[in-house]
């Protein structure tokens, strides 16, 4: 384990750091380093110049009444521990307590935890075949160890998770990215940010060399709606997950008026299902309402050799998920 | 915070820098400490190589395990993953630094009287944890206890004992 060598810089401001990131393609942004230190140790990542941003003033939560924006600084204890999380966002500070330990959790950056890398053993062991890691390498997982491996959105060349618990949330709210690149801002959809793996493994979502998240923004559901986050796996902590869901729910006077629906640790990306969120709005909260929803969630879903138990616990987490929400008085 | 970079194709050899080294300076358990290291020393070999203060201890060295948890500006953090050139004008609390005036920590002395460890690996980033979990208010319950401790493993399984030591100290209130 050598870790190669690189310079370092410390950015002062955004402009800064997005203008030395764009002009050096080897070099790249340092956050909370939590994912980013660790591949270089092992060698899955080989930066040759690293620009922290660790000091720029990206780290205020604000929030008005219909929006939250998070500086992608903010560290994902001090986003759970926001008063607007505490109560108007429990499926966020769910996700985001389950989602790390409290040491991690003082480190890893919002913006970083959308960009973390797969937790894929063979994408993070440089002697194995990896498409994500090495392009027309091959895949070491689809007929390996792949126990924990997704069954959504895969492709013969990757069928590696993606590891967030919180963006699984943020994701069925509808939150939407900043984006800084040089000379030009923009705002992205989670749905559209990233990207299944197709025929190209190593792109994982929409951002070009240089760009730097700068803010998340998040829609608060209106004051009423019930919201959570299940998180299905193997130890009671610390572990990431087999299958998780984030659900909200907007119910008045006996009908579903509002639904919001995704699933984790079973998607290439975190799993939006808006025809299980069509399903369940203006139907009567209950088991035909959730059975369905939990079909249409799993829909399209294939198993390989050892993750196929992913797809019926898939199903029953969903079913659960919404009769907690359902039976909250 | 960067996709594209870090898909990068592996290059080996293409234009790295020999050694690249930094000033960094730290405040460690109260006394300003400078050192100058190559870029890639992380704030636990810092501290241990640099500074040969070895009581912060090597476990996974990636991120699994919390044996090298110390406080960074009051926070508790795995120095395994944070890099010295990124820490610098930090103040840094490690386990050497609850004593105070020869008189070990509360938390040090629970450890002991409730034998919450065994082959004492694990015990100086638990009892950093778990002096960092008190001030978090975070130890109404076992249960909370269990939970926010759960990026400390012990591989002796001195679990019970160490959830006994640290609810005795924060139960008594005499922690600061």
């Amino acid at each position: 384990m050598t870790m190669r060598s690189f310079t370092y810089v410390r950015a002062d401001s955004v402009d800064q750091a997005v203008t030395e990131v764009t002009a050096d393609p080897e070099a790249a942004y340092l956050a909370g380093g939590t994912t980013q230190v660790d591949l270089m140790k092992d060698e899955v990542f080989r930066p040759l110049r690293l620009v922290d941003i660790t000091r720029l003033p990206l780290r205020e939560v604000r929030a008005d009444d219909d929006t939250l924006t998070v500086g992608a600084l903010t560290t994902m204890e001090e986003l759970a521990a926001h008063e607007v999380v505490t109560d108007r966002l429990p499926l966020v500070r769910q996700a985001l307590l389950l989602g790390a330990s409290p040491q991690l959790r003082h480190m890893a950056t919002m913006g970083g935890n959308l960009l973390q890398r797969t937790r894929c053993r063979y994408f993070r062991d440089p002697d194995v075949a990896c498409n994500k890691r090495e392009p027309g390498a091959g895949c070491g997982a689809i007929d390996g160890f792949h126990r924990m491996h997704a069954v959504l959105g895969t492709s013969p060349h990757c069928i590696a998770t993606h590891a967030s618990d919180v963006a699984v949330p943020l994701l069925a709210l509808g939150a939407s990215v900043r984006i800084r690149g040089q000379g030009a801002e923009r705002v992205v959809p989670l749905t559209e940010f990233y990207r299944v793996p197709g025929g190209t493994p190593h792109v994982e979502n929409v951002l070009e060399h240089g760009e730097l998240i700068t803010h998340l923004e998040i829609p608060l559901p209106p004051r009423g709606t019930r919201s959570g986050y299940l998180k299905v796996r193997d130890r009671a902590s610390y572990e990431f997950a087999l299958v998780s869901v984030a659900a909200a729910l907007l119910i008045d006077d006996g009908t579903i008026r509002a639904a919001h629906l995704a699933l984790g640790g079973v998607g290439t990306v975190p799993w939006r299902v808006p025809r299980a969120e069509e399903l369940l709005r203006g139907a009567a909260p209950g088991p035909d309402a959730f059975a369905a929803a939990a079909e249409a969630a799993l829909g399209g879903a294939q198993a390989r050799r050892d993750n196929g138990f992913k797809i019926e616990l898939g199903r029953r987490a969903v079913v659960r998920m919404l009769s907690t929400l359902a039976e909250e008085p | 915070m960067d996709g594209s970079a870090a898909q990068a194709r592996v290059s080996p050899g293409q234009r790295a820098p020999a050694v690249v080294r930094v000033p960094v300076s730290l405040r460690v358990n109260g006394s300003e400490r400078r050192l100058e290291v190559d870029t890639r020393t992380t704030l636990l070999d810092a501290l241990r190589d640099g500074l040969k203060l070895t009581g912060t201890k090597k476990g996974c060295d990636q991120g699994q395990c919390g044996a090298c948890t110390v406080h960074v500006d009051g926070r508790r953090v795995l120095s395994c993953l944070t890099l010295a050139a990124s820490a610098d004008g930090r103040e840094v609390r490690t386990i050497e630094g609850l004593e105070q005036d020869g008189t070990p920590h509360p938390l040090q002395e629970a450890f002991v009287r409730h034998d919450g460890l065994q082959c004492g690996y694990c015990t100086a980033g638990q009892i950093m944890s778990a002096v960092a979990l008190i001030e978090e208010g975070r130890a109404g319950s076992d249960d909370e206890i269990r939970e926010f401790m759960s990026g400390n493993l012990c591989r002796c399984g001195a679990y019970p004992n160490i959830v006994a030591a640290i609810r005795e100290v924060a139960g008594r209130g005499d922690h600061a």
